[in-house]
């Protein structure tokens, strides 16, 4: 037994670092030159270091860690870390105009610690009045406004404005009629999003024309809305459609009313409502999710021509697998200006295409530089620069 | 002026948000924007709630087709209400045990709490089950092979549903190491990670461009050519 604690003290003396060890844990020499200046072009809230690497850097440096204070007497707190080598880090989520001390240090592969060099003033994060952080893309802003400027212009002025044919909206007129012949009524389904969504708007729009026909052909129009807002607008753009058609007197409200928020409750009402109106044309066109195959299986039970409008990837399938005809992404965007064939829209239409051809070339480019640059290898001098042309092109251009 | 106001409005709102966006000293104008929206939908929800009694006490007093359903609705709509706007079976809140609205409407055991848990949930459940034969019945339809790509799209499917089942994993478990590739939940993996990913990348920029990426025709059924 009195064997175990004279071990114990034993293991204890060859665990513990000699003293000789301990003295050789000298320090590093520490950065020098510590540089603290606002971050240009931003909203105020970073700071630019950089410093001069310390001249152990980097037989025994390992790293650099950067501390921030609101006094120069501390408590300071660390706010970043960087390999050896590096000279430069930016200081992110910073409070704008408040002054802050920044220290750096430079740690050694054994973990001692240089003395700080700090910033001989404090430096606060102004705010300016352009985000320069977005300077190419407020370009293809303008480029992209400019454009649909000029191609509004173009087509008020008279000459043709070619669109492609797109047969989802053609049957549009079918669908109408058909239900028209069926004497069963159209049912209008603007997704289950608010006003706020680019889906819904769109939605609205396909509404307005769905609404026309039906104005004209003297059919009925059913539209079932999941918010109040969308019924609202949705009330609106049928009274003006069928004010156009010359029919105001055949614009009934309440066949466009609110069901409930919630979305299996909205499902279940529709799903009812169809199976017992049976509608001879269903249009879904806004922002579906897991009801989009439920209420579309429905309608082919059902027999009705359906024609489907989203741009929700994940729910184009099921519209396609149980849907006549299927709008996808930007045809469902363009149908606005497709079906009114007015020329202020069909020249925005086309402007926008410019935007696009601008999106298609930065792909394209992209994609052909970063596949040459491993063709050649990243270790040459043109796959590296390849590559990290790559690199501005997507943490500058289109961050 | 009915249409050139909403329309200076919509205008001003789009202006605002896309300098909101460049100008850091603007940036608060598009929160403020967001705000102005959540007043109006507030305001939208009351005009909703009206809209449903007046759309549904109308079809029960005509006798329209299936207006049981509306007097269901109908009750449903004013029991919930007035269970959770009067706070019904609450208990105060113990900082103020002198006001019984002080409560939280959303206590456990109280009616609201009943009412979501045993009534709106299960038929929520019961509505989103469903879709697993609506799935079934669209799979039947889209998956018949009547051509090369339906029998390749069922094919690809067949793989992808055994791939993701303990029976797959066990039907072909018994293949060397040498054919690793070829184990059903392997090749669901392949397929998932490699040909669909790059599909539905292909679908995506094609959304975004405006390009009708597989579809060209814009009919729908590309398989069945039904």
């Amino acid at each position: 037994m009195r064997t175990f604690p004279v071990i114990f003290a034993i293991a204890l003396c060859m665990l513990r670092p000699t003293g000789g060890e301990a003295q050789e844990r000298v320090p590093p020499a520490p950065p020098e030159g510590l540089r603290a200046i606002d971050h240009p072009w931003d909203h105020g809230d970073r700071i630019d270091l950089s410093w001069d690497l310390s001249p152990d850097d980097p037989s025994r440096v390992g790293a650099y860690r950067i501390y921030r204070a609101e006094r120069v007497d501390g408590p300071y707190e660390i706010i970043g870390r960087v390999g050896a080598g590096t000279n430069q880090f930016v200081a992110e989520k910073l409070e704008r105009d408040r002054p802050y001390y920044i220290k750096v240090i430079a740690v050694a592969h054994d973990r001692s610690e240089s003395a700080p060099a700090r910033t001989a003033q404090p430096v606060a994060p102004t705010r300016q009045p352009f985000d320069g952080s977005r300077f190419w893309l407020s370009i293809v802003t303008l480029i992209f406004c400019g454009s649909v400027v000029f191609w509004i212009n173009h087509a008020r002025k008279g000459r043709p404005v070619k669109i492609r044919k797109i047969p989802g909206l053609e049957a549009v007129d079918e669908a109408v009629g058909r239900a028209t012949e069926m004497g069963r009524p159209c049912l209008f389904i603007p997704g289950i999003q608010d006003m706020n969504d680019l889906q819904t708007i769109a939605g609205i729009t396909v509404l307005s024309r769905v609404s026309q026909i039906a104005a004209e052909f003297d059919a009925k129009v059913e539209v079932p809305t999941c918010r109040s807002l969308v019924m609202t607008a949705a009330r609106e753009a049928v009274q003006a459609s069928y004010l156009a058609a010359g029919r105001p007197d055949a614009f009934n409200p309440d066949l466009i009313y609110y069901v409930t928020d919630e979305q299996f409750g909205y499902v279940a009402y529709l799903q009812g409502m169809m199976v017992r109106e049976r509608p001879a044309a269903c249009f879904y066109m806004g922002a579906f999710f897991a009801e989009s195959l439920i209420l579309a299986e429905t309608g082919n039970t059902v027999g009705a021509i359906q024609i489907a409008g989203t741009a929700q990837p994940a729910q184009l399938p099921f519209f396609v697998a149980a849907c006549d005809y299927t709008l996808i992404g930007e045809e469902f965007f363009a149908a606005s200006a497709y079906l009114s064939g007015e020329p202020g829209q069909l020249g925005s239409l086309k402007g926008q295409d410019v935007g696009k051809t601008i999106v298609a070339l930065g792909i394209i480019v992209g994609v052909v530089m970063y596949t040459l640059a491993h063709v050649v290898g990243l270790d040459t001098p043109l796959g590296a620069g390849l590559s990290q042309a790559v690199r501005y092109l997507r943490e500058v251009i289109l961050t | 002026m009915k249409r050139t106001v909403p329309l200076m409005i919509t205008a001003l709102g789009g202006f605002v948000l896309i300098v909101a966006y460049f100008i850091p000293a603007t940036q608060g104008w598009g929160e403020v924007a967001a705000i102005w929206f959540d007043i109006l939908a507030a305001i939208a929800f009351v005009l909703g709630g009206g809209n449903l009694l007046k759309i549904h006490l109308k079809k029960a007093s005509d006798r329209a087709p299936g207006w049981g359903y509306s007097v269901i609705t109908v009750l449903a709509f004013l029991t919930t209400l007035s269970v959770g706007l009067g706070k019904i079976g609450v208990n105060p809140n113990p900082m103020y045990p002198g006001f019984p609205l002080s409560g939280d409407y959303r206590e456990i055991g109280s009616p609201f709490w009943w009412l979501y848990e045993y009534a709106f949930k299960p038929l929520t459940a019961t509505m989103f089950a469903m879709l697993a034969f609506y799935i079934a019945s669209a799979a039947f339809r889209a998956f018949r092979a009547k051509n090369v790509e339906a029998v390749l799209l069922l094919g690809t499917a067949f793989i992808i549903l055994l791939g993701r089942t303990f029976a797959g994993v066990y039907l072909t478990s018994w293949l060397p190491d040498s054919l690793f590739g070829l184990r059903i939940e392997n090749m669901t993996i392949t397929i998932m990670s490699v040909f669909n990913t790059a599909g539905n990348r292909a679908i995506m920029i094609g959304i975004a461009l405006g390009i009708d990426p597989i579809w060209g025709r814009g009919r729908s059924d590309p398989c069945t050519n039904s």
